[in-house]
């Protein structure tokens, strides 16, 4: 298999894009990414191009958006298609660029994703996420995404003794992060006092879905980013000079029930565990040899959960190491150094896309100050899709 | 004099509204935000603070704006009935400013609703505040809301679930811009009154005293780059 490399980065920022039309904030991105690989002129070398989003068709009366996007940014003739995995349609998507490159069809591959999801109400947003779901055994009796999140958290606290003040400290070490991302849908910090402890707390943090609270939730945001992906062994390296290669050491996804009612145990979250190991393997490393992770955490137990799904932490001891700072960006493993999709926000056909322009970013040593992980080697990347049933971890390394 | 008495017409009949208890909200960041009623001697840096946003056409800041900016005028300069001015102010800076007007003992008319630091709900505190003032302190019955930016309709009809009451249009409209009204009723607030409004009273003098002296913001995340002319 040959070895593929993240050549270039792009991302716009997070949050309130409706001035924009979707195809219109992804070629930003693109074009960012074009311009980070130093291929802005040359950039009809791409051989395909892969979008991801999961929801044009439905909030944004848009279809064919890779053709449209192809076009937008003036790539044709390139290949392109639309991956859609719901909010893992990111991950997908750059497995997808992995897997044509590796397999020797093509040898350049930009993965782009994006949505655009603040032209409607808070009310369209949530049912729009919800048609993920099971339509007549799960939405049509009122699940939706913050339903199963707060279902799942009070699962989680009966079993393992987790706080509601666990989960703001969550939310509080992603907002510290996030407050220094220049691209973070929230670049403010939050402390534990006022959200958790303080007497307006109730207000200022209310309940989303009881026992998840407002900054237990990820924003509703509009954004994009983007990859370029080339062959290690191809001629075209050449062109990507500018920055160093970052490799693509390992990729993995799996599946789970679609309803969650089938699992054995709804707090066994399989295909996280499995789409990881798939991940380590082809990568030949193990949970100990990560320097840092981006885990998906649409909802802040996501990111506990995931964490000990991965191998980082036992079961249900996950918020002892947030308790203890492990997962800071001081800590010994820093986790969501981004902000996460808790601060940076959660636009969601962009975020697998966007968890691993974080990882290249900090493997390229160029995060922003206070965000930077020391000397890191390796970094892993979770994208959740559904509620844990399409999952995609990625592994990204320096180049030894 | 002519002058006095042609003055004395064009100034509408005040009711005397109730003054609003101060109080102060600790933010998500930590920040504290006293909320106020806002002094007449205060209009000039409450105008300050609002014009540049005149220029921000997203989110309809300019509309917002300008709006807000010509009611305080009007309620500086006796050209508004029954207005009333609340200020948000972090460390004495302006972080949002409400105004609203009461059209009679029973019925509110809420005006505007304006956030300078976004992210942490100031906004949201802001509005729900002035709510607290219609409803509870100065004890009218409802109040017509209607809303200029998709955020504004977002926050007031959707997350309070205001009624619609297209139905009794024209007879029953908003008076900005002559729209079809929202109401909030007594029965919808007091539904959702524990989780929208907030606050601690008395405040502390120390921090109330930060509030004394307000400062128009010298950053707005709506204008990046902004820089206040002298």
């Amino acid at each position: 298999m040959r070895k593929v490399a993240i050549v270039g980065i792009g991302h716009t920022v997070f949050g309130n894009l409706s001035e924009f039309d979707l195809v219109d904030v992804m070629s930003f991105a693109s074009a960012n990414a074009l311009e980070d690989a130093g291929i802005l002129k040359d950039r009809k070398i791409i051989d395909q191009l892969f979008v991801a989003n999961m929801g044009g068709g439905i909030i944004n009366h848009q279809t064919g958006i890779a053709s449209a996007l192809v076009s937008r940014i003036d790539l044709e003739p390139a290949m392109a298609e639309l991956v859609e995995n719901g909010p893992a349609s990111g991950a997908s998507a750059i497995k997808c660029g992995f897997a044509a490159i590796a397999s020797g069809m093509v040898d350049t591959v930009m993965v782009t994703g994006g949505e655009l999801m603040r032209t409607v109400t808070g009310w369209k947003g949530t049912d729009f996420v919800a048609t993920l779901l099971h339509p007549e055994v799960e939405y049509n009796y009122g699940l939706t995404l913050p339903a199963f999140a707060g279902i799942f958290t009070r699962m989680y606290m009966e079993r393992y003794g987790l706080t509601e003040r666990d989960l703001a400290l969550v939310a509080v070490k992603d907002h510290e992060n996030g407050a220094r991302n220049p691209y973070a849908h929230v670049q403010i910090p939050v402390t534990v006092e006022a959200i958790h402890e303080g007497e307006n707390a109730h207000v200022i943090n209310n309940y989303v879905a009881e026992p998840v609270r407002l900054y237990g939730t990820c924003p509703v945001s509009d954004g994009a980013a983007s990859l370029i992906l080339c062959a290690m062994d191809s001629p075209k390296m050449k062109y990507f000079t500018k920055k160093e290669p970052v490799l693509i050491s390992g990729i993995g996804s799996a599946t789970d029930t679609h309803c969650v009612h089938h699992r054995k145990d709804p707090l066994d979250l399989k295909a996280v565990h499995l789409g990881a190991e798939r991940a380590y393997k082809m990568a030949g490393l193990k949970p100990e040899d990560m320097s840092f992770a981006e885990l998906h955490d649409a909802f802040v137990i996501l990111e506990l959960a995931i964490s000990e799904e991965v191998g980082f932490f036992q079961k249900g001891k996950a918020q002892e190491a947030v308790r203890e700072g492990v997962t800071r960006i001081d800590g010994r493993l820093p986790i969501n150094t981004s902000g996460g999709l808790k601060a940076k926000g959660h636009p969601v056909g962009a975020t697998g896309v966007s968890q691993v322009y974080e990882l290249v970013k900090q493997l390229r040593g160029e995060a922003e100050e206070g965000r930077q992980v020391k000397n890191p080697k390796h970094g892993l990347a979770v994208n959740f899709g559904g509620f844990g049933n399409n999952v995609v971890a990625t592994i990204c390394s320096k180049e030894a | 004099m002519i002058i006095d008495e042609m003055e004395k017409k064009l100034r509408p009949p005040e009711m005397g509204l109730k003054p609003y208890p101060p109080k102060v909200i600790t933010l998500a960041s930590g920040e504290l935000m006293v909320v106020r009623e806002a002094k007449r001697e205060e209009v000039g840096v409450l105008l300050e603070t609002i014009h540049p946003l005149m220029g921000v056409p997203k989110d309809f800041y300019d509309i917002v704006a300008a709006r807000m900016f010509a009611e305080i005028l009007g309620w500086y300069r006796y050209r508004v009935a029954n207005e009333f001015v609340l200020v948000g102010a972090i460390d004495g800076v302006i972080a949002g400013i409400v105004n609203s007007r009461c059209v009679d003992e029973k019925v509110g008319m809420s005006l505007h609703t304006i956030a300078i630091k976004r992210g942490l709900r100031a906004g949201a505190q802001l509005f729900a505040a002035k709510m607290e003032h219609h409803l509870e302190n100065i004890g009218e019955e409802q109040v017509y809301i209607v809303a200029e930016s998709p955020i504004g309709f977002k926050r007031w009809m959707i997350e309070y679930e205001l009624e619609n009451w297209e139905d009794r249009y024209p007879q029953v409209s908003h008076e900005l811009g002559g729209v079809p009204t929202y109401v909030l009723t007594r029965k919808l607030y007091d539904a959702v009154r524990d989780q929208k409004v907030t606050g601690t009273r008395p405040v502390d003098p120390a921090v109330l005293a930060t509030a004394d002296k307000l400062k128009a913001p010298d950053e707005y995340a709506q204008i990046p780059g902004f820089k206040r002319g002298k």
